[in-house]
C-alpha cells in the first residue's frame, strides 16, 4: 500500500465523510474547544461525565479528513470509559501517530484507532490526529479556554 | 558614506531596450533546488506566494560576500569594511532602480514587508494619530497589514476602517471613496492580494486618497515579484516588499518612503549606525536612509536581494510579466476544467495566485495528496483569516506561480487534483 493509501484508509475516509456522534449533546456537563490555527480546524467536544466515567460524548466542528475521523473514532472508543482509561488510550494513540509503538500488542490494544498508523509518515499531520484528544483532556479538566495545537 | 545620486536616464533606457526572449528551460537551470525529486517525483514548486526559490546568482552573491568581503559596514577603515559598505549601498541603489524611486535615500532596508509596515505604523502612524483618527485598510489584507494598525489604533483610541470587497474579491471603490474622510490619517492596502491574487486599482486609490490629502502605503509583497513596480509613477507615499518572495534571501525587506515624509518621521529603533552624535544628554540622528537602520544591518541579505533584482532585470521584467501572465491564464483554464473545483477571486484582475477548494475535500487533505505527487502548494488561511471569513470557508488551497513554472507543471497539478478527488470520492 502506498503511504497515501496507508494514511487515508477506508475507515478514515468513511468517518470523515460520515462522522459518528456528530452534533450537540444538550445533557453534557463538560465542553471544550480545540483549534488548529495553522489550518483553521475547529472542534467542540461535549462530554457527559458521571463521576469519573464518560457516559456520552459528541463533537461538532469542521476540519480535514484526519482530524474529523480522529474525533469521530475517539467518540466511539471512549464512550463508557473512565478518565484513566481515556488518558492511557491517548498515550498509546500518540505513540502510534508519532511512530513510537513498541509492540504488536500495543497496536492491537488500540483497536479501530490503529487505523491512524499511517499518520506517522506525515509529520505535518500529527496535530490533525491529536487535536480531538487534546480537546477531550481539556474538557475533562474543565479548561474552557480554547485549546490550540501550537 | 555617500549614497549614489539617481540616474534619471536609466529607467528610460530600460524601456527602450528590445524585448528579451524568455526561455523557461534556461531559467529553470538557474534554480538548483528545482533539480530534485520529492517522493521520487520531480519537484513542482507552486508555493511561491509563501516564499520563492532562489537562483544560483543569489546564492553565490551571499556566499561570495562571506568568503571575500565580510566586514561591518559604515565604520571600518580597512579594505574589507570599504568593500562591504560599497556592496551594501550598491544593493540599495539596485533596489532604487527596481522600484524606480527618485533617490536611494528613500530606500530603507528592513527585515521584511512586515517590519516595513510596523516601521510606518510606529513612526509615521503614531505622529498626529489622535483619538477619533482613522486608518483605512482593505478586506483582503494579510495579517501583517492588519495587526500593526490594530495595535496602533488601540493605543491611540483611533479607529481601523476596512474597505469591503465583493464576492469576487474585488474592492468596492465607491465604498472606499466614502470611507476617505477628514479623519483618515493613512490608507494601507495590498497591491496584490496574497490570499486571492486580486490586483487592486491602486493608481485610482492613490489618486482618490491624495485628493483628500491622505497618504497611501502599498503592501507590495506579492506584487513586486510579478509586476514592474514604479513608485514614482504610482505616486504612492510608502511601498514595502520582502526579499524572500522576490527570489532573494529571507530576513531582508524594503521600505520605500517619500523623502519628505521620512525626513519628518522620528526614528523607529535606536542604536548604532542610526546616530550621528551621542552624549548622555542628547543624540542627533543620522541622515536618511540610515536614520531607520539601527544596528548592524542584514548586509548579506541586502547583497542577496541586490543579486535577485539584477537577476530579474537581466531576464527583463516585461518579459517575465508576459511569460507569467500567459502561464497564469493557462493555469486558470486548467483548474477550471477540474470537476468540483471552486476558484476564488476576481475573474479579470487575478494575478499569480490561484486560491481554490475542491468539492468538500479539506485543503489540508488536498495539500497532502499533491505533496505526494511532488507538488508543493499552500493549504490554510494564508495569514488572511478575515478573507476566509468573508468567503465563508475555513481555509483554501493555494497554488502560486513563479517565473520558473511551466505549463507541464500546471498539467501535473490538474491531474493530481483529479486524483485527489478520486481518493476522497
Amino acid at each position: 500500500m502506498s503511504e497515501l493509501a496507508e494514511l487515508y484508509q477506508e475507515l478514515i475516509l468513511d468517518h470523515s465523510k460520515r462522522p459518528r456522534n456528530f452534533g450537540p449533546l444538550p445533557e453534557a456537563n463538560r465542553h471544550a474547544n480545540g483549534h488548529n490555527p495553522l489550518c483553521g480546524d475547529k472542534i467542540t467536544l461535549h462530554v457527559l461525565l458521571e463521576g469519573d466515567r464518560i457516559r456520552d460524548l459528541r463533537f461538532e466542528g469542521a476540519g480535514c479528513a484526519i482530524s474529523t475521523a480522529a474525533a469521530s473514532l475517539l467518540t466511539e472508543a471512549l464512550k463508557g470509559k473512565d478518565r484513566a482509561a481515556a488518558e492511557a488510550l491517548f498515550a498509546r494513540f500518540r505513540e502510534l501517530v508519532t511512530g513510537k509503538v513498541e509492540s504488536e500488542d500495543a497496536r492491537r490494544a488500540l483497536g479501530k484507532l490503529a487505523v491512524f498508523g499511517g499518520v506517522c509518515e506525515f509529520p505535518m499531520r500529527v496535530k490533525c490526529a491529536t487535536l480531538a484528544w487534546h480537546t477531550l483532556l481539556a474538557a475533562l479538566d474543565k479548561r474552557e479556554e480554547s485549546i490550540t495545537t501550537e | 558614506m555617500k549614497v549614489r545620486s539617481p540616474a534619471a536616464t536609466e529607467s528610460a533606457a530600460r524601456k527602450d531596450a528590445a524585448p528579451a526572449r524568455f526561455d523557461v528551460a534556461a531559467v529553470r537551470k538557474d534554480f538548483p533546488i528545482l533539480a530534485q525529486r520529492v517522493y521520487g517525483k520531480p519537484l513542482i514548486y507552486l508555493d511561491n506566494a509563501a516564499t520563492s526559490q532562489k537562483p544560483q546568482a543569489v546564492i553565490d552573491a551571499i556566499a561570495n560576500y562571506y568568503s571575500e568581503s565580510n566586514a561591518n559596514v559604515h565604520r571600518a577603515v580597512h579594505a574589507l569594511g570599504a568593500r562591504a559598505t560599497e556592496a551594501y549601498e550598491e544593493a540599495r541603489e539596485k533596489v532604487r532602480r527596481f522600484l524606480n524611486a527618485g533617490d536611494a535615500r528613500e530606500i530603507i532596508f528592513v527585515r521584511s514587508a512586515t517590519e516595513g509596515i510596523n516601521l510606518v505604523a510606529r513612526s509615521f502612524g503614531a505622529q498626529g494619530l489622535a483619538r477619533g483618527g482613522e486608518i483605512l485598510i482593505t478586506a483582503m489584507e494579510h495579517h501583517s497589514n492588519i495587526v500593526p494598525w490594530q495595535l496602533l489604533c488601540e493605543e491611540r483610541g483611533a479607529r481601523l476602517r476596512v474597505v469591503p470587497m465583493n464576492d469576487d474579491g474585488e474592492l468596492l471603490l465607491d465604498e472606499y471613496e466614502k470611507l476617505l474622510t477628514p479623519r483618515t490619517r493613512l490608507v494601507a492596502a495590498s497591491h496584490l492580494s496574497n490570499a486571492l491574487g486580486t490586483l487592486n486599482p491602486v493608481a485610482r486609490m492613490i489618486e482618490l486618497a491624495h485628493a483628500r490629502g491622505v497618504p497611501v502605503l502599498l503592501d507590495g509583497a506579492q506584487a513586486a515579484p510579478h509586476l514592474p513596480i514604479d513608485v514614482r509613477g504610482l505616486d504612492c507615499d510608502f511601498y514595502v516588499f520582502s526579499g524572500h518572495k522576490l527570489y532573494g534571501p529571507t530576513g531582508i525587506g524594503v521600505l520605500y518612503g517619500k523623502a519628505a515624509l521620512l525626513e519628518a518621521m522620528p526614528p523607529y529603533q535606536g542604536g548604532g549606525d542610526m546616530i550621528r552624535v551621542v552624549t548622555f544628554e542628547k543624540t542627533t540622528f543620522n541622515d536618511l536612509p540610515w536614520k531607520f537602520e539601527a544596528g548592524t544591518p542584514h548586509i548579506s541579505g541586502a547583497i542577496g536581494l541586490g543579486a535577485a533584482v539584477d537577476y530579474l532585470e537581466r531576464i527583463g521584467r516585461t518579459a517575465i510579466e508576459d511569460y507569467e501572465s500567459g502561464l497564469f491564464r493557462y493555469a486558470e483554464e486548467a483548474l477550471a476544467r477540474v470537476p468540483d473545483l471552486v476558484l476564488f477571486g476576481s475573474k479579470t484582475q487575478r494575478r499569480g495566485v490561484l486560491s481554490f477548494n475542491l468539492g468538500r475535500i479539506h485543503p489540508h487533505d488536498v495539500g497532502t495528496v499533491l505533496d505526494r505527487a511532488g507538488i508543493a502548494i499552500r493549504a490554510g488561511h494564508h495569514c488572511a483569516q478575515p478573507v476566509m471569513d468573508r468567503l465563508g470557508v475555513t481555509a483554501t488551497a493555494r497554488a502560486s506561480i513563479a517565473l520558473f513554472n511551466t505549463r507541464e507543471e500546471i498539467d501535473r497539478l490538474a491531474e493530481a487534483l483529479v486524483e485527489a478527488r478520486r481518493v476522497f470520492g
